[in-house]
């Protein structure tokens, strides 16, 4: 919380923050030192929000027309499309929206593993996030099921299957998830209740999630603590407002390209088959934003372990501000960790192609290779490498190297000090 | 705290928790059994199907509990495969005598045991079925082979109600 005691100017807000301190939070939010060094990367977090708050609109809308029936369900969602006044635009911008909301989720967590982000003392930060990505992942398995076409129905059928790999409980585990002897029409009502559900949830984490930040204060490009509020500090209105805006409009330039030009070119064409229990599609995938982990989970030839494996992938970032043993945070000044860094980019892309092809001859190697490697990167090079790396002095603040007299000799300084 | 004698109290604090955490499981049990299969979906729970009119080397599939049954009346050249085939070769031993009582008729859940697809028939290096989604081969009698499914298709609890008719369930 910034330093300063808010008075409000008007007679009716002091009497009003008074007795509820909104205008004092307000203050804050508006007043909130940030780094003024924050680039690009940065702005992903505002992105999110306006990704939350649309899904959260468009899903309200879609709600009232759709209908959670086996029977219905398939019909509603045509209906949806063909009947409602701009129904097409409000379900495509839903259904897109997933996918941009994946988009920037992961920039948002690359961009953390960049420059450190997740590192003390910001890991409960971290932490809020990782659940709040699980919960992303529960709602876009649950949401992508709701229109009951071939893919949702198989998708929910192989998923719900992985609860079974558990031993002794998981066929209980399963038929109580279904409701049923097989997916069928209680487990479509339950994962609309759900998916209603859910982004409620990621919205008090996110309020979370911006609490923890607002406690340190945001990470930067160079990774130090700064002083706040300082020369190295801007407050958040007007400046980061005006960035985040500019960087949310290049965004929906994207978003509106999807919803516009090419709708259903993340989809599957499966799904506007409706479901059949009978048949199984000859290819079954997942949406694009959950292929790394199918990859992990196929590249595993016993069943239990590929679910274990793919449920370590994710959790396994959670341990990450502990695995991460080194003390400086920016990749900027870890030349090591640097390449390492985009390495780890490039194998998670190659799981993510790989889970789209099937699984046999040379990809089923290449994703056992990419497996074997994601985890090698935070279970011994991540450990290991906080020890090993010889790291580039880092500067005492933002503005020094551009203002300060002689950077080199007060890096230099500074060197000395990190290397005791 | 600990070198502190227990008094009158602390017991009435245990007692209240423990009695707290009772009451607490009374309520939460209904609203987690709820989602369990009501007793509409277990009314469906047996089906009768007329075989016949199924051929030799043909499978019909139908539905029971929402999920494909798979009735293969097998030849005779199936069934010497199933049954000439040595114990320590399956992954999940079964005796084809043991999962086909009659062995020209063999009842099958048509769901893989991975993760819940349906194999396609006449499919697979073992002459028998094949899942499309991760590559799991099963032999004439539905025993799993090569793959990454663990255990040999069920075989649900069936009989002949006659000689044309058999009932799941």
């Amino acid at each position: 919380m910034s330093d300063h005691e808010y008075v409000p100017s008007s007679k009716f807000g002091k009497w009003f923050n008074d007795r509820l301190p909104l205008l004092t939070l307000a203050s804050h939010l508006t007043d909130y030192p940030t780094p003024k060094n924050l680039n690009y990367w940065w702005t992903f977090g505002g992105i999110l929000t306006f990704c939350l708050i649309t899904q959260i609109v468009t899903g309200l809308t879609l709600a009232m027309h759709y209908i959670a029936h086996a029977d219905m369900a398939f019909e509603s969602v045509e209906h949806i499309m063909r009947d409602v006044n701009y129904g097409w635009l409000i379900r495509y911008i839903h259904a897109n929206g997933a996918s941009m909301f994946f988009l920037a989720v992961y920039i948002h967590i690359f961009r953390s593993l960049f420059y450190g982000s997740y590192k003390s003392p910001r890991e409960i930060i971290w932490i809020i996030g990782i659940i709040i990505y699980l919960l992303m992942m529960a709602a876009a398995f649950m949401g992508y099921v709701l229109p009951w076409g071939q893919m949702s129905f198989w998708g929910a059928t192989v998923i719900t299957n992985l609860f079974s790999a558990i031993p002794l409980v998981g066929e209980g585990i399963v038929t109580w998830l279904w409701g049923g002897y097989s997916v069928d029409n209680p487990t479509l009502t339950r994962f609309f209740t759900l998916h209603y559900l859910i982004p409620f949830l990621i919205l008090g984490l996110v309020v979370l999630h911006i609490w923890a930040l607002h406690v340190p204060g945001n990470n930067n490009p160079v990774g130090i603590d700064i002083k706040k509020p300082s020369k190295d500090t801007v407050p958040f209105h007007p400046y980061i407002v005006i960035k985040d805006g500019f960087a949310l409009l290049m965004f929906m330039i994207v978003f509106a390209f999807f919803v516009f030009y090419s709708p259903n070119i993340l989809g599957h064409a499966d799904n506007y088959i409706e479901a059949n229990p009978m048949v199984t599609p000859a290819h079954i995938v997942p949406e694009w934003y959950l292929l790394p982990f199918y990859a992990i989970l196929r590249s595993v030839p016993d069943k239990l372990l590929g679910v274990v494996a793919m449920l370590s992938a994710i959790l396994i970032l959670a341990a990450l501000p502990w695995l991460d043993t080194s003390k400086i945070r920016s990749a900027v000044f870890r030349p090591l960790y640097k390449q390492f860094y985009w390495i780890l980019v490039a194998d998670v892309l190659i799981l993510g192609y790989i889970g789209a092809m099937p699984a046999e001859g040379l990809y089923l190697l290449i994703a056992r290779v990419a497996t074997a490697y994601y985890f090698l990167h935070f279970l011994v090079i991540l450990p290991v490498l906080g020890f090993k790396e010889k790291t580039i002095p880092v500067p005492l603040s933002i503005t020094e190297p551009i203002l300060g007299g002689s950077p080199n000799l007060a890096m230099a300084k500074n060197k000395e000090s990190l290397n005791k | 705290m600990s070198d502190k004698k227990p008094e009158r109290r602390d017991f009435l604090f245990t007692a209240s928790y423990a009695v707290g955490v009772v009451g607490v499981a009374a309520v939460v049990w209904p609203l987690v059994d709820q989602m369990n299969p009501d007793a509409s979906v277990k009314a469906l729970a047996s089906t009768e199907v007329d075989v016949s009119s199924v051929q030799p080397g043909n499978t019909i599939t139908v539905l029971w509990r929402g999920k494909p049954v798979f009735i293969r009346r097998r030849t005779q050249d199936e069934i010497s495969e199933a049954r000439s085939v040595k114990m320590e070769d399956l992954k999940h031993p079964e005796k084809d005598e043991d999962r086909a009582k009659d062995p020209q008729w063999l009842v099958m859940l048509g769901v893989c045991t991975h993760l819940g697809c349906v194999p396609l028939n006449d499919k697979g290096d073992y002459d028998g079925w094949f899942c499309p989604c991760h590559g799991s081969h099963y032999d004439t009698s539905g025993r799993i082979r090569k793959g990454p499914a663990p255990l040999n298709m069920e075989v649900p609890k069936y009989e002949f109600v006659n000689a044309n008719t058999i009932k799941i369930g």
